[in-house]
């Protein structure tokens, strides 16, 4: 496969991600199209690092898994808490930082 | 480079002070009293020591020694050497300085003995020795101006020693502020000279006008400023009225202080710049009326006042009035000799009026006390003694310098003010026998619950009274009359040209005789009139002072200078302050910042509204902003 197309490739997986985000309704999901962005990131890193033989960025890949991982597991946990109080995960129930 | 032994003379002091300003608190009181005289007396050791090892030469008959300790500031041409001097002049102001200083503080041991802040006293007192140290060691006005400063914060902070008291706190207040206008003369004076000479040093201001460097204009300007300075530190019209105010303060304080040391100060600094006085007689001429106005004028004051510190307070900015008349008819050395022998007697007569003081408990009031003698075997005798010194009586010190001075004035053809000199002999006499007849003559008027327990005060106290009243008697002696020979005078001889005596000094041997019988006879008059006044016809001065009230209030009052001021100048001020206060802070600055809080609460609220709560709308300005930020990158 060419840089092209792996980048190509990343950047609809991107594009999914985002959608998702906006069309879903329940929290688990949008986090779920959240990580999905993450992965479309390093899609393309690791094709851009093919395209130009350099390791830094596969150096960043690392970095960015281990955020993922960071984040997955404080992610849910706020999930877990989010529903224990509220009884309940969209997105809409919740406004208390409105201005 | 070593350092000389009068360079070390302001250290021991110094560290004296920051010791006692840190540890005071948690120090024995007898180690703090021990630690305070003990760094007095290193200073007048070294004094001592610095005087007698003054090598010989030059045309003063003693050399004058620099020691330059590091320079200071420089800033393209203009350069200040933190520099020392000592030569005849520095020598007599260390030794009156270190020595008194001494004698106060042992004195003070015992008067300050029952009070809290002991270790706060010392440490001011060892503080103002150091300041003053170096104010006579400086060897430019700069430095000069460092020591006056300081010297002016050691008395506001002694005036307010008992804080607690209103009255003490204002009168240091006051005495600050006055300070300050002269201050600012003396800073003005200083900046003249600095543009005109280039140097603000002893020497260089010297050389400057013999050189003709400075034009006459510039140098009768800059000598003017420096003796508003001058006014402002030594009490004289019109900045005289912080002094009898600043008799709140502890009585040692007042006799260190405000006797025999800082208010000489602006004595000591035109005797210093006598070339510049020289060089501008206008304003010498100016320094001697004032000076001679001021010796008049303060007496008088002095006749009716009630106070013992008070008579003496206004008794010393008449004889400070002497001193300038001094130094401004050109007899420099006259007006030092009379600061010399001043220091003696008028810190005698302070600590004696201490002693009376301690002894009544606390009464200053002469009308409540009378027969003192009998009580005070040893205090009595010695105010005794200061009175007669001060009063002009023969053989006794205060005779022989304000002779000199009297004879100078009118050597150097100024009879008006030679006269004027005259008539203050004879008020001094007055008050100072009205003061001795009243408070320890005549009949007991002391209050029933002070006179059960009159004591004479401790030896720590009376040791000190008796010495100052041997130097009252015998410090005369080192400056003869003149028309004993030239040669008579040894004090003149010592300073020589460093403080210039007049060149025409002489009257001829009749006119001299005369004027010594004139001051005699008026310091006979002056108290024979207070022995008739006091002791025989006790009636006469109430009489008197009922027959003309005006005049009696207008002098109790000091001619009533302080009301003025306070109408004059203290109350159109606090007005203005009050409109500015009412005006702009409230109305310009506090507005404008309530403003500033208001707009930025509007604007907070408006941009609030972004704020809508639905987590989808945060994720589209991320979106939105990416977008953004990556078209940019792009484009």
């Amino acid at each position: 496969m060419t840089t092209a197309a792996v980048v190509g490739l990343s950047l609809v997986l991107f594009v999914l991600g985002v959608v998702a985000f906006f069309v879903k309704k329940d929290l688990l999901t949008q986090f779920m199209a959240v990580e999905i962005m993450l992965n479309a990131a390093n899609l393309a890193f690791l094709g851009l690092a093919r395209g130009t033989d350099r390791l830094d960025a596969q150096v960043i890949i690392f970095l960015v898994m281990t955020v993922a991982a960071a984040e997955a597991a404080v992610g849910l946990a706020i999930v877990l808490l989010v529903f224990r109080r509220k009884k309940s995960i969209r997105t809409e129930d919740f406004r208390t930082l409105r201005g | 480079m070593m350092m000389p032994a009068y360079a070390w003379i302001p250290l021991a002091p110094a560290l004296g002070a920051l010791t006692l300003f840190l540890l005071g608190r948690r120090l024995a009181r007898k180690t703090v009293s021990i630690l305070a005289s003990t760094s007095v007396a290193i200073s007048l050791a070294l004094s001592l020591l610095a005087t007698l090892r003054l090598p010989p030469g030059g045309t003063s008959g003693l050399q004058t020694q620099t020691h330059r300790l590091m320079t200071w500031l420089s800033a393209g041409s203009f350069q200040v050497e933190a520099a020392l001097r000592f030569d005849a002049l520095s020598a007599v102001m260390v030794l009156i300085v270190s020595g008194i200083g001494l004698i106060i503080h042992v004195y003070s041991a015992g008067y300050m003995s029952r009070d809290r802040d002991y270790g706060r006293y010392f440490a001011g007192l060892n503080l103002f020795t150091f300041a003053m140290l170096l104010l006579v060691l400086a060897d430019n006005l700069v430095l000069m101006f460092v020591g006056w400063e300081g010297v002016g914060l050691c008395s506001y902070l002694l005036i307010g020693f008992w804080f607690e008291k209103p009255s003490a706190a204002a009168a240091g207040k006051k005495a600050f502020l006055v300070n300050r206008i002269g201050d600012a003369g003396f800073v003005l004076g200083i900046l003249v000279l600095l543009s005109a000479a280039g140097t603000t040093s002893f020497a260089g201001i010297a050389e400057a006008v013999s050189n003709g460097r400075i034009a006459p204009a510039m140098a009768g300007l800059a000598a003017l400023l420096l003796f508003v300075g001058a006014a402002g530190k030594s009490a004289q019209i019109p900045l005289h009225i912080w002094l009898p105010d600043a008799m709140e303060g502890p009585t040692p304080v007042s006799a260190l202080i405000h006797a025999a040391t800082m208010v000489t100060a602006g004595v000591y600094m035109i005797a210093r710049m006598n070339v510049l006085y020289a060089f501008a007689p206008g304003a010498g001429r100016i320094v001697a009326v004032v000076g001679a106005l001021t010796a008049v004028y303060a007496g008088t004051i002095a006749l009716v006042q009630n106070d013992i510190k008070r008579v003496l307070a206004y008794s010393t900015i008449s004889q400070l009035g002497y001193m300038f008349l001094g130094c401004g008819v050109g007899a420099y050395a006259a007006g030092i000799f009379h600061l010399f022998t001043h220091a003696f007697f008028k810190s005698l007569l302070f600590l004696a009026a201490g002693s009376v003081i301690h002894a009544l408990s606390g009464e200053q009031d002469i009308r409540r006390m009378g027969g003192l003698r009998k009580h005070l075997p040893i205090t009595a005798p010695v105010f005794f003694i200061g009175a007669l010194a001060i009063a002009g009586v023969p053989f006794l010190s205060g005779f022989f310098s304000k002779d000199a001075i009297l004879v100078s004035a009118f050597a150097a053809g100024f009879p008006f003010l030679g006269i004027l000199g005259l008539a203050g002999a004879v008020l001094t006499a007055f008050y100072m026998f009205r003061l001795v007849f009243l408070a320890f003559f005549g009949e007991e008027r002391i209050s029933p619950e002070n006179k059960a327990h009159v004591h004479e005060s401790p030896s720590i106290m009376t040791g000190p009274l008796v010495v100052l009243a041997a130097g009252s008697i015998l410090a005369g002696y080192l400056g003869l009359p003149i028309v004993l020979g030239e040669k008579a005078n040894l004090f003149f001889r010592f300073l020589g040209l460093v403080a210039p005596v007049l060149d025409k000094g002489h009257l001829g041997p009749a006119a001299e005789w005369g004027l010594i019988l004139a001051s005699a006879a008026s310091a006979a008059f002056g108290i024979g009139l207070a022995y008739l006044l006091y002791i025989r016809n006790t009636a006469l001065p109430g009489r008197w002072a009922a027959r003309r009230p005006g005049l009696h209030k207008l002098l109790l009052h000091g001619y009533y200078v302080d009301e003025f001021y306070d109408a004059a100048i203290v109350a159109p001020l606090v007005r203005g302050s009050e409109s500015v206060y009412r005006r702009f802070d409230l109305e310009v600055i506090d507005a404008s910042l309530d403003g500033a809080a208001k707009a930025a609460g509007v604007f907070g609220k408006a941009a609030a509204i972004l704020q809508t709560g639905w987590v989808k709308d945060y994720a589209l300005a991320f979106v939105l902003g990416l977008t953004l930020l990556v078209g940019a990158l792009l484009v």
